[in-house]
């Protein structure tokens, strides 16, 4: 059932929050195990708050969400809820306050059925980075599902959630998205508040959803967007009803197919499948004309020294003094923040943080950061270039479907170069979707659309548009059901 | 470019990491990728372009006025620390 068949059902008092609620923490207490796509579960608090949407809904006061349970990536910060990041560093940390997603959402009636795992610190394209185990791909559970919002993805997918939140950075949300076979939005950076959503690179990181279609990713979204006056990056501009936004015809939409998408790192059965889609697009009346992108190639060396220099500022915060892992007997104030920090963090986020460090050192920063900035600004450019000419771009969302757990932990650029398609959006500001758009033997792969700053009715308007036409946002991977 | 063992704990301490002696060559190699690997943008031509600070071109960074928003909750917030005595953070002793 869709997002808004669930609060439909609720309002009419078909099932009550309590039962939907329980429904949902019996599959994630049958299955979450093998996935591994939780860290905390919230029994106690989540049959708390069904009992009291079923009273708001008794009374007539329920909103658009009332009563719905869904679940937050354990990058948001949830007051009385222990919130880890999936990082050793944070795991006894139990935030004073709630992130502003988390309290918008809470004011929206909804249920929170627990955190779900991740990459530590969103640092990660394939959740096996996190303290807490590798998340599996419900299609197949020898492979990742993605990261860094893995958790989430694989929640949704064998909908032992209807909806999760997530974010992304450098496609932490869509790239999961795509190898899970569910929908995926990364909005507009400033779209969403970033208070309380644990910082990895301040000028990247956007909060998002993760939905079974783009439908229930534009109810969500109503709820989380918006400004907040707590984050100076917050954007003071009206959040539209992107819900009743969807339905419009996309006839005449100018649809940019980015001619560097399809290079030759893209598998050729995952490039058929987003074919087999803009095919569909075309049917529906889209005008699809090729668009360059000349720097895109540029886009992850970029990422990678962006990234890890904000990371390496960002958690720096991490010192064993005012929160987090502290090491046993420190000798003195240095070893005391050396073993606490040496302890605390994973390897993949040592590794980001030493880059970050090493970029920008003294003597470095020109060649790499500011480089890095420079080249940032092309990308960006040719973004706006192309959206002169086309309504919005499309692609395929990564350049392959899954891969094994394992395969590519010793080979950080691998890692990393399966976000090719997915950074420019970060570096760009931009709002970026994606959605299944069929399978490469038996797994599912993404179609990503992207769009100008603050284009995300468009965008969710153009893949429900889709989403009608096909019913690969529908299937369920076997031993779920 | 390779790393030498001296950068890395050179990078480990201004990044104050503590690392074992098995992370060490582990870090010089991956170090030595990822910088060949963003080596890259050099072919890039940047004359004259300005350094993106922030995604969305021209918003400048939002000032509020200088006025006392929060409460004072460092007992809550202390809850989270390793180590507390009189509402002061403990640490090891700095000075002999």
């Amino acid at each position: 059932m869709s997002l808004a068949e669930l609060a439909a059902g609720l309002r009419e008092r078909r099932f009550s929050s309590v039962e939907l609620t329980e429904h949902y923490l019996a599959r994630i207490d049958a299955h979450g195990g093998t996935l591994n796509a939780f860290i905390t579960v919230a029994h106690d608090s989540a049959l708390r708050s069904a009992r009291a949407a079923d009273a708001e809904l008794a009374a007539g006061r329920a909103g658009r969400l009332t009563g719905v349970p869904f679940a937050h990536k354990d990058i948001f910060c949830t007051e009385g809820l222990r919130t880890t990041c999936g990082s050793r560093m944070l795991d006894q940390f139990v935030s004073p306050y709630d992130a502003t997603v988390v309290a918008k959402l809470k004011a929206a009636g909804t249920v929170l059925l627990g955190k779900t795992n991740m990459d530590e610190f969103a640092m990660g394209s394939s959740s096996e980075t996190s303290f807490y185990g590798a998340v599996k791909n419900p299609w197949n559970t020898q492979l990742v599902p993605g990261g860094s919002s893995g958790g989430s993805a694989a929640a949704v997918a064998a909908r032992l959630v209807p909806a999760a939140t997530a974010t992304d950075t450098g496609g932490s949300i869509r790239q999961p998205a795509a190898l899970c076979g569910v929908s995926g939005l990364k909005p507009t950076y400033g779209r969403v508040s970033r208070y309380g959503m644990i910082a990895f690179a301040s000028s990247l990181d956007q909060g998002g959803v993760i939905a079974a279609s783009a439908a229930d990713a534009a109810l969500m979204l109503c709820a989380m967007a918006g400004f907040d006056p707590r984050d100076s990056t917050s954007v003071d501009t009206p959040v539209p009803d992107y819900a009743a936004l969807l339905g419009r015809p996309i006839a005449g939409l100018r649809v940019g197919i980015v001619k560097e998408f399809f290079d030759a790192g893209l598998d050729r059965e995952n490039a058929r499948r987003v074919e087999e889609a803009l095919a569909v697009y075309t049917r529906l009346g889209a005008k699809l004309m090729e668009v360059s992108l000349p720097n895109l190639a540029l886009s992850v060396p970029t990422y990678y020294v962006v990234a890890p220099a904000e990371c390496s500022s960002n958690l720096a915060r991490y010192d064993g003094v005012r929160f987090g892992h502290r090491c046993s007997e420190p000798r003195d104030l240095q070893d005391l923040y050396r073993r606490s920090r040496g302890e605390g963090f994973g390897a993949e986020v040592k590794r980001r943080i030493m880059t970050g460090t090493y970029v920008l050192s003294a003597g470095y920063y020109d060649a790499y950061y500011l480089k890095a900035q420079q080249v940032r600004q092309l990308i960006a450019k040719d973004f706006r270039d192309a959206f002169v000419k086309v309504d919005m771009l499309m692609g395929p969302t990564t350049p392959t479907p899954a891969f094994a757990i394992g395969a590519k932990m010793g080979d950080p650029i691998t890692m990393y170069l399966n976000d090719i398609y997915t950074i420019g959006a970060n570096l760009a500001g931009l709002p970026a979707i994606s959605i299944p758009c069929g399978f490469v033997g038996a797994l599912p792969v993404g179609l990503q659309l992207v769009g100008p700053h603050f284009a995300e009715a468009a965008l969710l308007n153009a893949a429900h548009a889709y989403q009608r036409e096909s019913d690969w946002h529908r299937q369920m991977p076997q031993g779920f059901a | 470019m390779t790393l030498t063992r001296v950068a890395i704990e050179s990078i480990a301490q201004l990044a104050r990491l503590e690392l074992n002696e098995e992370e060490i060559p582990v870090y010089q190699d991956s170090l030595s990728r990822i910088l060949d690997f963003v080596g890259e943008l050099e072919r890039a031509a940047t004359n004259d372009v300005t350094p993106m600070a922030h995604p969305l071109a021209g918003l400048a960074q939002r000032l509020r006025a200088d006025v006392v928003t929060e409460e004072d909750a460092h007992e809550r917030y202390q809850e989270n620390a390793p180590q507390v005595a009189a509402g002061l953070y403990l640490v090891p002793k700095v000075l002999e």
